[in-house]
């Protein structure tokens, strides 16, 4: 048997660029090599942090229902939004409580800082070791294509239109060689005072 | 005491007996360092992560804050040694609050064994404990399992073997701060370059009775070479098939506001700063 | 069996690395292993231009967490008459074992010399690659473990590059990437080399954007890429780095070039 983390398939990815940060997933649900749904997106939004989970899509889904409860929770108690990088030590935390039966998932989170507009990314294991990254992080079935695309694609202080090119192409090009990721992605861009969402054309094979 | 959740647990121990490998934590490669000197101690670190071969941070940092006088290097699995050491600092804190001391380095290494004793050794943190406390300047080192040593200069990780053999080879008794901090980096910089596991760049700490300089990218011998073209994409390379623009100021249709008068400045609620 | 076990810590499953999952051997079983093979990391990389070829890989040699050599070549020069193969005309990549690599090497480089004795002229790319794939299902049971590329200028003078697996399965491609960083460096080809997923700026909306349109890259090109792309590879694989050994197969013979890549 297959290990949790590839049984469904997926991938995500997270860059920064100047002043605005970009997550993008892929579309694919998969049981092993068939194909189940090409419409299950792994990119959630809460308020102004986003989450991307991969990993085994029971955990995708409970976790990130987990997550919009603890930060509505959050938004209630406090009367404002959650920090992206608040929300990072939220994941950390949650994680490693359950070290010794984790959620079999690598959460990416994005966001701008509220206060300074700040772009932050970082990632994490399914036990929740944080790694921060000023650049790229990537996670999911296709990981190793996805470093290889980012190492060469990404470059410091793209533009917003730019930034979605790069992370665009570095996903599409990741999941084409990754069997268990693909069939379409989105891309969200975030800006300080916008967010785009876009559908993109990939392959359905 | 820390109140690890095992609802999960019964599940992915059904799964594994069906034989569903165990999940790849973020393991720190790592070689890490520590070495006393004439009236201090020198902790030392390389800066890579990986996850299997892959490289999953280039720049992590594997000193972790214990108290101002007391830092800890840490090896194994990323997230226990952070956790760890997160959770044994806390302690320390409320423990030197309630006796109105400074924690000691023996209470520090004392409570990380015990901690790690407990969970035999499932929890995978592999650590070098270093400070000065009123007792003097102290290093030890603690494995996953419990166990625990003293010695003048340590070694762990993957990469303590080529750590090892620098301080073998160049260790003396009675060293000055400069000596301790050339001869830590280069036990480091022998498991980054000997080791697969170890990369990047050098953290070093230096703590004296009197102060503590953490020294974040010491040497840096590892910088990535400017890349000879750049991979930009002309702009609309990628075909979209659809498009969906919120701005802030358009928020307001999704969500209704409003704004809560407030009648009497005593009526607000009050706020701890 | 452990399964549904009240104390969590005893038999189960604990979170370390080195943890295979547990087989359920009878009882008293004892097994006999023979593990007959390494893997000594290393990636390399062959693209094929309109009249070159460039072959390239690293020179780290590994096991484990150790390196067992920073400079052991992975491209050799194939079937030229004397030992220092000044008038070789193939080059032969192979990453995996590097004994097993070894041992290809020197059989296929025996064979073409032997056909260039018989018949006064150097092999062909095409006869060269279908040799290959013999002597690789020649050990289907026993195979190397090696992942060959031959590369060579075929019959019209234009870049030739044939990728194998283990057991001789084969195929001329426009480009591929072999070894630990295979998987990292064949979607930046593809994007880069093919241009797949590229598309004419403006040229439609939607499903009607048109395709970006290949063509074969130049020699300074390529060489450009394979560096840059090996730069990123060493980056995130631990088994990747030290040297760039790159052999550049032209009409005018074979040019190598080597370049320094991280240590760390």
């Amino acid at each position: 048997m297959s290990s949790p983390f590839s049984i469904n398939g997926g991938a995500c990815v997270a860059m920064v660029g100047k002043d605005c940060v970009a997550i993008a997933c892929d579309l694919r649900l998969g049981l092993q090599s068939l194909t189940v749904s090409n419409n299950f997106p792994k990119v959630f939004q809460y308020g102004d942090v986003f989450l991307g989970l991969t990993g085994l899509a029971t955990d995708v889904a409970t976790v990130s229902d987990l997550f919009r409860y603890k930060v509505n929770m959050y938004r209630l108690r406090e009367e404002r939004g959650i920090a992206p990088k608040t929300f990072a030590n939220l994941v950390s935390s949650s994680l490693y409580e359950r070290r010794f039966g984790p959620y079999f998932v690598s959460p990416v989170v994005a966001g701008l800082d509220p206060k300074t507009g700040e772009p932050f990314i970082c990632g994490f294991d399914s036990i929740g070791c944080i790694d921060f990254s000023k650049d790229f992080i990537v996670s999911g079935t296709a990981t190793d294509q996805l470093f290889g695309m980012c190492e060469s694609l990404w470059e410091p202080d793209l533009a917003p239109e730019d930034l979605f090119e790069t992370i665009s192409q570095a996903l599409l090009n990741a999941v084409d060689r990754d069997a268990l990721s693909g069939w379409g992605a989105h891309v969200y861009i975030i800006e300080k005072d916008k967010v785009t969402k876009r559908l993109l054309k990939g392959r359905q094979d | 005491m820390p109140g690890f959740d095992f609802s999960n647990y019964n599940r992915n121990a059904a799964l594994h007996a069906q034989g569903v490998p165990l999940p790849k934590a973020t393991s720190t490669g790592t070689t890490i360092v520590g070495c006393i000197f004439e009236g201090g101690v020198v902790i030392a670190a390389d800066t890579r992560a990986t996850s299997g071969p892959i490289v999953a941070d280039k720049n992590c940092e594997k000193l972790h804050y214990i108290s101002p006088n007391i830092w800890c290097a840490g090896a194994g699995t990323a997230a226990d040694t952070e956790f760890t050491t997160a959770l044994i600092s806390s302690q320390l804190e409320l423990h030197s609050l309630s006796t109105g001391r400074k924690p000691r380095v023996v209470t520090c290494m004392t409570l990380l064994k015990q901690h790690l004793f407990r969970y035999q050794g499932h929890i995978g943190a592999y650590l070098v404990v270093a400070g000065a406390d009123s007792t003097g300047v102290h290093l030890f080192t603690v494995h996953a399992h419990g166990s625990t040593d003293k010695l003048p200069y340590v070694t762990m990780g993957s990469g303590s073997l080529a750590a090892m053999s620098v301080f073998e080879t160049q260790w003396k008794a009675k060293m000055t701060q400069d000596e301790a901090v050339k001869l830590c980096s280069e036990a480091i910089l022998a498991g980054i370059f000997n080791d697969l596991g170890s990369g990047s760049n050098v953290d070093v700490a230096v703590i004296t009775p009197d102060k503590t300089t953490l020294k974040r990218n010491y040497i840096k011998p590892n910088e990535r070479t400017q890349k000879l073209k750049s991979y930009k994409f002309a702009r609309g390379t990628t075909a979209v098939l659809n498009e969906k623009i919120i701005r802030k100021e358009d928020l307001g249709n999704f969500v209704s506001v409003q704004e809560i008068h407030v009648a009497e400045p005593g009526d607000k609620m009050e706020v701890d700063v | 069996m452990a399964m549904f076990s009240q104390n969590p810590l005893m038999n189960g499953p604990n979170y370390s690395f080195n943890e295979g999952p547990k087989v359920n051997a009878p009882e008293g079983a004892r097994q006999h292993r023979f593990d007959p093979y390494t893997d000594n990391g290393g990636s390399t990389l062959a693209i094929s231009g309109a009249d070159f070829t460039i072959m390239a890989g690293d020179t780290r040699l590994t096991s484990g967490y150790s390196i067992n050599s920073r400079y052991h070549p992975k491209v050799f020069k194939i079937g030229g008459t004397t030992a220092d193969q000044h008038d070789a005309t193939l080059c032969l990549s192979v990453v995996g074992f590097a004994a097993d690599g070894e041992a290809l090497k020197e059989r296929l480089d025996a064979i073409c010399k032997m056909y260039q004795y018989r018949h006064g002229k150097p092999m062909s790319v095409k006869a060269c690659a279908q040799r290959l794939s013999t002597i690789l299902y020649q050990k289907r049971f026993f195979p190397y473990y090696v992942y060959a590329i031959l590369g060579g200028l075929d019959e019209e003078g234009k870049g030739a590059v044939y990728s194998y697996d283990p057991v001789g399965s084969y195929e001329r491609e426009q480009c591929r990437a072999g070894g630990a960083a295979a998987s990292l460096i064949m979607p930046f080809l593809d994007n880069q080399v093919n241009f797949k997923n590229q598309h004419v700026p403006g040229s439609g909306e939607g499903h009607a954007l048109q395709e970006r349109e290949r063509k074969p890259l130049t020699r300074s090109e390529v060489e450009i890429l394979v560096k840059d792309v090996f730069d990123g590879a060493v980056e995130r694989h631990i088994e990747v780095g030290d040297g760039l050994q790159m052999m550049v197969i032209t009409k005018n013979g074979i040019e190598e070039i080597f370049l320094p890549l991280k240590e760390d």
